[in-house]
């Protein structure tokens, strides 16, 4: 019976703490959340000795206080899940910052391991550590480690087992505060003392420093105790008594409590031959981000991503675009022809999947190279770069990589927001990034561009739709910024990484679990949706004719030609007579202010909710085409030559142009709204998102062409 | 000498200077604390854009502070 052991691994950001996750438990892992959050939990397994260990990855954090939700969420695990150990991971090279974490850590009276990684690179560089002083000076076990090497992982785990079986005799310490603020520690202590629940779950010593240093979710818990109005007093007290005494906050003076805490410590126990580190990265950094060019090499960096996620993942969409072709011949062939059953199993099911499965090829391969960027320290930089730029639309450097992927597909980019770290900065940049023109809107200009405007100003129509999508989504961010989610642009800190070569098992790993969790939530919600809108445009399934199609066919079944062009005729009748058919009409009158209050293109939009490239396909049967793609000659003349009732045309260049605004800017797609809804973890927001994109739809496709008119161009 | 002090967004590149002040709140306050910068310590400018983001170095970490960051902290010659 192989003994059970929790682990949960702790450390700075950069710290090369999800290197040594990714070493312990391999491919042995998966992704959830912790409940209620948007922070990812991530756990994983591994046999070591006689033990099942199962190892947790908490949020990277610089400390436990209570102002960000990944330093609660970090801190509420250690302190109700009692881990069996936990794993403080130290960047060797950094020492007393990495260290001030591991000293809260020290105050929760948490077993502790110390695992001093990338010792190789701090030791090249000059540093000697004297281990056992040091760890005594600690009070907590060291390790020396190399995650990427995979140095010093056995005798890290000897040493986790050691401490769980009591096997280390170590004294365990804690950072002192001077003579004052101890002084009034005793005080508080005294009274949190008489709380015995309390005392039970929580250190008396820990409970104290933190409400010292004002944290609001501490001193909420100790609201619920009996004694609250007595221990609140006393450190309301001691507060002003310090601030009186030591002219500092109480913060300000833990802070230098543990700092001195640690360089004491480390002056004793660490020597360094060096003065200053010029380091590899500094060099590569005075070209990367030069204040000239800085900038273009991060936009060629940026398109060489966009090419290669588009040029690697064309020919795996052609692949599964065939083989889901494939699949739906083969089982409709086993089904009875023209049923509703074939058509549910083809058309709905396989279709759904497909359009689930359409996305994987990018998806993956986007998130493959956002993995580089960021594994090689890039990504930090570019938040650098363009941080000036994005902080006069209220948002800051962060914000504008997931703008970028947009481009290419929103929902890798509305996931990308996870490395912001404000909540009304991600929220604003999810919520603008919809106008962010995606690759699937692209057949919709296409077909019209090409069919109402010279090929010679083509290029400019299409460049204004871009850029257009880009000036909504500033003003929108404007707006949000100032009446939504207010308040001033949260600051902007975040540690520079060293640059690094990304390991090959790190890609992966990453890839996997983004794209995994698409496919796992995002992906039931599309095949939903997708399924929704097979029905509404496949069902009454024989509705009344205009016509006996099948009499007809029959008669003509020697003119092929004759034969296709009943079945167009039929197929566009039974779309027209379909609930989606019949919701069109009914919506079509909502088109009128803007020109194309037509019933088909008002099906092809609604269709477009799966995916906006539907519109074209949609518009191909109506007009009786059959399957018709962009480029399709045929479907350009149908629109061309399609009129009103009246007999003028129904379309003009000012109304496509405003019908295209309008594709440009309307509800996202149903697989965006999945993941705004994963990622918010609320409906609250993807409804919204829908409502809003979709007015400012309206209005804009409004403005260009009634101001058209005025201008006498339509 | 309250004239010496001035924002670390004035301080060119290479330089190095010593944390004054750090106007903010006490989050601010904290978290740039917990990442290793707080009053009265040494840091030196890496890289800077003109009176946007920069690059400090403090101790052994390379932070960058984001625009309107340097107009927020008061550092003084050595």
């Amino acid at each position: 019976m192989p003994k059970k052991l929790t682990v949960a691994l702790a450390g700075n950001p950069n710290s090369g703490k999800t290197t040594l996750f990714n070493v312990l438990t391999g491919m042995h892992q998966h992704v959830g959340n912790y409940p209620g959050v948007t922070v990812e939990k991530k756990e994983g397994e591994l046999k070591y000795k006689d033990y099942d260990i199962t190892v947790v990855d908490l949020p990277g954090i610089y400390s436990l206080t209570a102002h960000s939700i990944d330093e609660i969420v970090a801190r509420n695990f250690v302190i109700e899940e009692k881990p069996d150990i936990v794993i403080d991971i130290i960047d060797s090279s950094n020492l007393e910052r990495n260290l001030y974490l591991a000293t809260q850590f020290m105050e929760l009276g948490v077993p502790l391991v110390l695992a001093f990684n990338m010792y190789d690179l701090a030791s090249k560089q000059g540093l000697e550590i004297d281990k056992v002083k040091l760890s005594e000076l600690l009070g907590a076990p060291i390790v020396f480690t190399v995650a990427t090497k995979k140095n010093g992982i056995n005798e890290l785990l000897d040493e986790v087992i050691n401490l769980a079986e009591k096997k280390t005799t170590i004294r365990k310490i804690t950072p002192g505060y001077g003579k004052e603020a101890e002084g009034e520690i005793k005080k508080i202590e005294a009274l949190l003392l008489k709380d015995k629940d309390l005392i039970q779950k929580y250190p008396s010593r820990w409970l104290t420093v933190k409400l010292l240093e004002g944290d609001s979710e501490v001193i909420k818990k100790i609201k619920e105790s009996e004694y609250s109005n007595q221990i609140l007093k006393q450190v309301e007290k001691s507060t002003a008594h310090l601030i009186n005494i030591l002219g500092d906050t109480p913060e300000a003076i833990i802070a230098d409590g543990r700092y001195g805490f640690i360089s004491g410590a480390c002056s004793e126990a660490v020597k360094r031959n060096y003065e200053e580190r010029h380091t590899i990265s500094d060099r590569i950094d005075k070209v990367l981000i030069n204040r000239i060019l800085g900038l273009p090499i991060f936009l060629v960096v940026m398109w060489l991503l966009f090419k290669f996620t588009f040029a690697a993942s064309a020919p795996l969409c052609d692949w599964l675009d065939k083989g889901m072709g494939w699949l739906g011949d083969k089982i409709g062939g086993l089904l009875p022809g023209g049923s509703a059953i074939q058509s549910l199993v083809v058309d709905g099911i396989i279709g759904g999947v497909g359009s689930v499965l359409s996305f994987v090829p990018i998806i993956f391969l986007l998130f493959l190279a956002m993995a580089f960027l960021e594994d090689s320290g890039y990504m930090a930089r570019a938040a650098f770069i363009m941080d000036k730029l994005m902080h006069k639309i209220g948002l800051n450097g962060r914000s504008f990589i997931p703008m970028l992927l947009g481009f290419g597909c929103n929902l890798p980019a509305i996931m990308a927001t996870r490395t912001i770290e404000d909540r009304k900065d991600r929220l604003v940049t999810i919520l603008v990034n919809p106008f962010m023109s995606c690759g699937a809107r692209l057949p919709v200009y296409t077909l019209f561009i090409g069919a109402f405007f010279s090929e010679k100003i083509a290029g400019n129509v299409l460049f204004s739709l871009y850029f257009l999508g880009i000036v909504v989504a500033i003003i929108m961010a404007k707006i949000f910024r100032k009446f939504l989610l207010k308040g001033p642009a949260a600051p902007f800190v975040m540690e520079l990484p060293p640059y690094r070569v990304p390991t090959i098992k790190g890609l992966l790993i990453h890839m996997w679990e983004r794209g995994v969790l698409y496919l796992k939530k995002a992906g039931t919600i599309i095949f939903v949706g997708c399924t929704l809108v097979w029905f509404l445009s496949n069902f009454p399934w024989n509705p009344q004719y205009s016509k006996d199609y099948d009499a007809l066919i029959e008669q003509a079944k020697d003119n092929k030609e004759m034969v296709t062009q009943l079945e167009n005729e039929k197929a566009a009748e039974k779309l027209e007579k379909s609930y989606a058919g019949k919701l069109g009409k009914a919506i079509a009158p909502v088109f009128k202010p803007l020109g194309f209050d037509d019933w088909k293109i008002s099906v092809g939009l609604v269709g477009g909710f799966v995916a906006k490239e539907i519109v074209v396909g949609t518009l191909g049967t109506l007009h009786s085409i059959g399957k018709a793609d962009e480029k399709s000659e045929s479907l350009r003349q149908a629109l061309q030559n399609q009129t009103r009732p009246d007999g003028n045309k129904m379309f003009n260049p000012l109304v496509a142009y405003a019908l295209l605004v309008f594709v440009l800017l309307y509800i996202p797609c149903v697989a965006t709204i999945a993941v705004i809804k994963r990622e918010t973890n609320s409906w609250r927001w993807p409804i919204f998102a829908a409502f809003y994109t979709t007015l400012v739809a309206w209005l804009m496709a409004f403005i260009v062409y009634q101001g058209g008119r005025l201008l006498g161009l339509g | 000498m309250k004239e010496n002090f001035f924002p670390l967004s004035l301080v060119p590149p290479g330089k190095e200077v010593i944390v004054v002040a750090i106007h903010g709140g006490r989050g601010l306050k904290a978290r740039l604390s917990d990442m290793g910068l707080k009053e009265g310590i040494k840091l030196k400018v890496l890289t800077s854009y003109s009176s946007g983001p920069c690059i400090i170095l403090v101790g052994e970490t390379r932070l960058v502070l984001g625009y309107g960051m340097a107009q927020k902290i008061f550092v003084k010659e050595e």
